[in-house]
């Protein structure tokens, strides 16, 4: 059937809206400039060389022994890492959801799936490594082992779950929620017994979002380069050798050949998840459930189930409580007291701690508006509006979600450390026999190694989290709010301003917080395109950690660890005073 | 108290939507070709799915016809952008902004106009007190009942002195003792105001309460334009006499001569022009037009007597076809049993031939 004219007619009424237009063009530019040609420029620069296309690169790379190990590494952890993630987060969200647990224990679970949000990444593998390791408080003083190694495959599987178990117990919290309860309540009363109405209903249920979390998880597992960074030892990941690729070996070229390949992966699984599983999950549970779920009550299933969560909850709480009690102590695995205040003095007094907080804190702060009132407006164009580019928009912000930090990383590195699509390395004009460059950085040359490009790669990395939030926030307002005041005669700008982002200020303030936090916890992206002018936190841990210097390592950890708790109880405060949609919701 | 009333003209107007299962595209909205006179309330009535909604929202603005061009008082509006059209909605959840207390909400358009703070205020006050809602300047949207934020949805929108008032189902999320409470207001406010106004619904009674016009349209296409005496008592197809009250349809052929044969019984019909004895022909007639009898024009047997209070409601079979009668004011009258033979019995004019 031929189309007519209201193509041209919806264009039309947009064209009559210039911020609207430029807003659009302004998040064009800047999503292919910063997500997709740092992305492109590594698969283009890993096939062509001056003389053509070729695979020589990704032959070289492929035929290191060193990275085929990583694969089969990467993979392995990746594998066993999302399997169990999604099997501890299906248990602690199934004793939260179906069993009656006291406050305590609620206690606890809240801490654990909040833990991770606030701590920099590699926390845990740092108390790991104090608890466990060859010094460790637990291995060597109270079990007297003295040989124990932490480092290499365990270590990262157990740091990593520990990481990650969080993520996948709160999309099951949302998931068993969901189910309405007379299903259940239906398979008991036809006979079942407790333990095959979980086989035959809940299980079948929630079977794909069982996979969605595994997926979910293993794309974090092998995107993750902080944790096998510290306690990967000589077990290395694709993550750390395109890391040492870049700052070791000098390859850039075969570190981007060797992104495209980690990319690849992650791209695939993220498809499948986002493609297939995302949407059998809303299928097979829509809706809410009816009335409330009648808890399990019986002390045989309550209290095994409740002590073993307990008791992972408190393991998980111990480990994250081990950094800033290390910090305390005056030499890590030999003397336990007086505790002293020292470390924390040194970090100042020696390591320049102040700088490097400095640095982070303004970076971050920088970043986090920046970052929430982008991934508003592109949740407001993708929710609420109709044009032609909204496609790309929503595709290429959620793509960053499947971009592992070090690739975006090696993508800047090649995208701009000779200037937009290596013009820095144009030769433009001869002058008597030597070769000029017009432009000698090149175009936006000039960011690299700048705060620029750092706060770019802040922003880019949050960008997807608050994308998304901001998303199902504004899935949930009737679409005729904004239709009614576009209709009195608001303009876009109007209407954004005086209606949409009144009505999501939480999601907004939180979308904020949770930049600024994930910013000055950010390790592996900006640990490739850091320089010396600036000292960062994360970085500073990592180096301190690397060296062994665990003491300086958790000082640093802690103070960190206090400004990202600080900042998100500073949010819920002002949440609680501002946040007028919250007053809205209940009454309404 | 409109600055002007406008007409509104739909040339030929075609909207096509895209069946997201079947990828295949579909008029939702097939050549409607109308006008609505400055001042007039009309309605557009039809089930879900027939496209009125869209139709009233390409007036608005927020969907571009694919073919043809709507005019407002005039002017054509096609390219113009729902901020810059001189059209006011409700809307069917009200989209009462929730942030706003119930005198921003009404004077949220005014000032965007940038009218100044006194001729807002003043606006503002004067039509809240045409709505009903003095005193309540203060609230929060979410403090008062569905039928005020229905008010404020109006005022909201009446504030503004639109060319056209535009209704999306206004009354749908209200109970149904209020609705007809609010459907008498809305007409009152509508004829006090002298604005024009385009209404959609799929109740029935409602359009029949409110319209001047109405315009009935099925699976995108106008079906029929016509007062309410019109459209019920003269409908243009079986659709129209279905969905516009109930109807029984008697088929038959045209006998000539104001006689129509149904069932081998010949029956006195209403006069139809220029259509030749012997051509197939439907008869439609209104449960309450008929009433059973001892002798009459078609012999039926009773299937259904049901006591309804103010009517006796039956179903009789007249040959293979069903046929409900609801008799009124039953007290006096005799009363036939399931099993009864009787005659079905009407007047000719009480008929209408399709």
């Amino acid at each position: 059937m031929a189309r007519g004219q209201s193509a041209a007619l919806d264009r039309k009424k947009l064209m009559g809206d210039p911020i609207l237009v430029c807003t659009i063009v302004v998040l064009i530019a800047f999503l292919t400039l910063f997500i997709l040609y740092p992305l492109a420029i590594l698969l283009v620069d890993s096939i062509y060389s001056g003389n053509g296309f070729t695979l020589d690169i990704f032959k070289r790379v492929l035929a290191m022994p060193n990275f085929r190990t990583a694969i089969g590494n990467t993979m392995k952890i990746g594998l066993v890492v999302g399997i169990l993630s999604a099997a501890v987060g299906l248990l602690f969200a199934y004793v939260e959801v179906y069993v009656r647990i006291g406050r305590l224990a609620g206690g606890l679970f809240k801490m654990v799936s909040m833990l991770p949000v606030v701590s920099p990444p590699f926390v845990l593998s740092l108390s790991m490594i104090m608890l466990f390791g060859k010094a460790g408080l637990i291995t060597r003083f109270l079990l007297n082992i003295y040989d124990n190694s932490v480092y290499g495959y365990w270590g990262i599987v157990i740091v990593q779950t520990l990481t990650f178990f969080p993520v996948c117990y709160m999309m099951f919290k949302g998931l068993l929620k969901n189910i309405d309860p007379s299903l259940e309540e239906a398979a008991r009363d036809m006979g079942a017994s407790r333990w095959k109405v979980f086989t035959s209903v809940t299980l079948p249920l929630v079977l794909p979002g069982l996979g969605n979390a595994f997926l979910v998880t293993f794309i974090e597992s092998i995107a993750d380069f902080a944790n096998p960074m510290i306690i990967g030892g000589s077990y290395d990941t694709m993550a750390t050798t395109i890391y040492l690729q870049i700052t070791g070996a000098y390859d850039k070229e075969g570190a981007a050949a060797m992104a495209v390949v980690l990319l690849c992966i992650t791209l695939a699984m993220f498809a499948v998840q986002k493609y297939y599983l995302e949407r059998k999950t809303a299928a097979t549970l829509t809706g809410k459930a009816s009335r409330a779920r009648m808890l399990i009550a019986d002390r045989s299933v309550t209290i095994p189930l409740k002590v073993l969560c307990s008791l992972a909850a408190a393991f998980v709480i111990l480990m994250y409580l081990c950094v800033p009690i290390g910090a305390l102590f005056p030499t890590w695995g030999y003397k336990f007291t007086p505790l002293t205040f020292k470390w924390f003095g040194q970090v100042f007094s020696r390591y320049k701690g102040l700088q490097a907080f400095r640095d982070s804190f303004v970076l971050s702060l920088i970043a986090a508006p920046i970052t929430a009132l982008l991934s508003m407006i592109i949740s407001y164009l993708v929710v609420k509006r109709k044009f032609k580019s909204k496609g790309f928009i929503e595709a290429v912000s959620m793509l960053a979600m499947a971009v592992p930090g070090t690739v975006l990383g090696v993508g800047f590195i090649r995208g701009y450390s000779s200037g937009l699509l290596h013009s820095g390395s144009w030769d433009l004009f001869r002058d008597g026999g030597a070769l000029h460059s017009v432009l000698p950085n090149g175009l936006l040359g000039g960011i690299y190694g700048s705060a620029a490009i750092l706060i770019i790669v802040f922003v880019v990395r949050s960008l997807p989290t608050g994308t998304r939030s901001g998303i199902s926030a504004l899935r949930q307002i009737d679409k005729s709010i904004e239709e009614s005041a576009y209709d009195m005669g608001a303009d876009s700008f109007k209407v954004f301003m005086t209606v949409t982002l009144p009505l999501i200020k939480d999601s907004f303030l939180s979308g904020l917080v949770t930049a600024f936090v994930r910013s000055i916890t950010a390790i592996s992206a900006i640990i490739l395109l850091v320089t010396p002018q600036f000292l960062l936190i994360t970085v500073q841990i990592n180096e301190f950690a690397e060296k062994g210097s665990y003491s300086i390592a958790c000082a640093f950890a802690t103070i960190l660890i206090i400004i990202t708790y600080g900042s998100v109880l500073l949010m819920n405060l002002l949440m609680r005073f501002f946040g007028t949609s919250q007053k809205i919701k209940e009454d309404g | 108290m409109a600055k002007e009333k406008k007409s509104v003209r739909l040339e030929h107007i075609s909207k096509i939507y895209q069946d997201p299962k079947t990828k295949k595209d579909f008029y939702a909205v097939n050549n409607a070709h109308l006008e609505i006179a400055p001042g007039a309330f009309v309605t557009l009535l039809g089930p879900s799915g027939c496209g009125k909604t869209t139709t009233l929202r390409m007036i608005a603005g927020f969907e571009s016809p694919d073919f043809g061009e709507i005019y407002l008082g005039g002017e054509p509006i096609n390219a113009l952008a729902p901020n810059k059209r001189d059209t006011a909605m409700v809307f069917q959840s009200y989209a009462l902004l929730p942030h706003y207390n119930v005198f921003d909400n009404v004077a949220y358009g005014l000032k965007l106009r940038k009218q100044d703070r006194e001729t807002i205020k003043r606006k503002v006050l004067s039509i809240l007190d045409l709505v009903g809602l003095s005193g309540m300047e203060g609230r929060m949207t979410n403090q008062l009942s569905g039928g005020q934020q229905q008010r404020v949805a109006l005022a909201r929108a009446l504030v503004l002195e639109p060319g056209v008032l535009l209704f999306d189902e206004p009354l749908s999320n209200l109970d149904a003792k209020l609705r007809v409470t609010m459907r008498t207001e809305i007409r009152r406010i509508q004829q006090e105001a002298g604005i024009t106004a385009v209404y959609v619904t799929h109740d029935q009674s409602e359009a029949m309460a409110l319209s001047d016009q109405i315009i009935i349209m099925e699976k995108g296409v106008v079906a029929q334009i016509g007062t309410p005496q019109e459209v019920y008592y003269h409908p243009s197809n079986e659709f129209v006499a279905d969905f516009i009250g109930e109807a029984n349809f008697l088929r038959g052929k045209l006998a000539g001569g104001g006689k129509a044969e149904i069932c081998g019984h010949m029956v006195e019909v209403p006069p139809s022009a220029g259509r030749p004895a012997g051509q197939d022909c439907t008869l439609v007639l209104r449960p309450e037009s008929a009433v059973l009898a001892d002798q009459g024009q078609l012999p039926c047997k009773v299937i259904l007597s049901c006591f309804m209070g103010s009517y006796q409601n039956y179903h009789v079979t007249v040959g293979d076809t069903l046929v409900k009668i609801t008799d009124f004011n039953p007290k006096s009258k005799k009363i036939y049993q399931v099993g009864d033979n009787a005659w079905v019995n009407f007047s000719r004019d009480d008929v209408h031939v399709l």
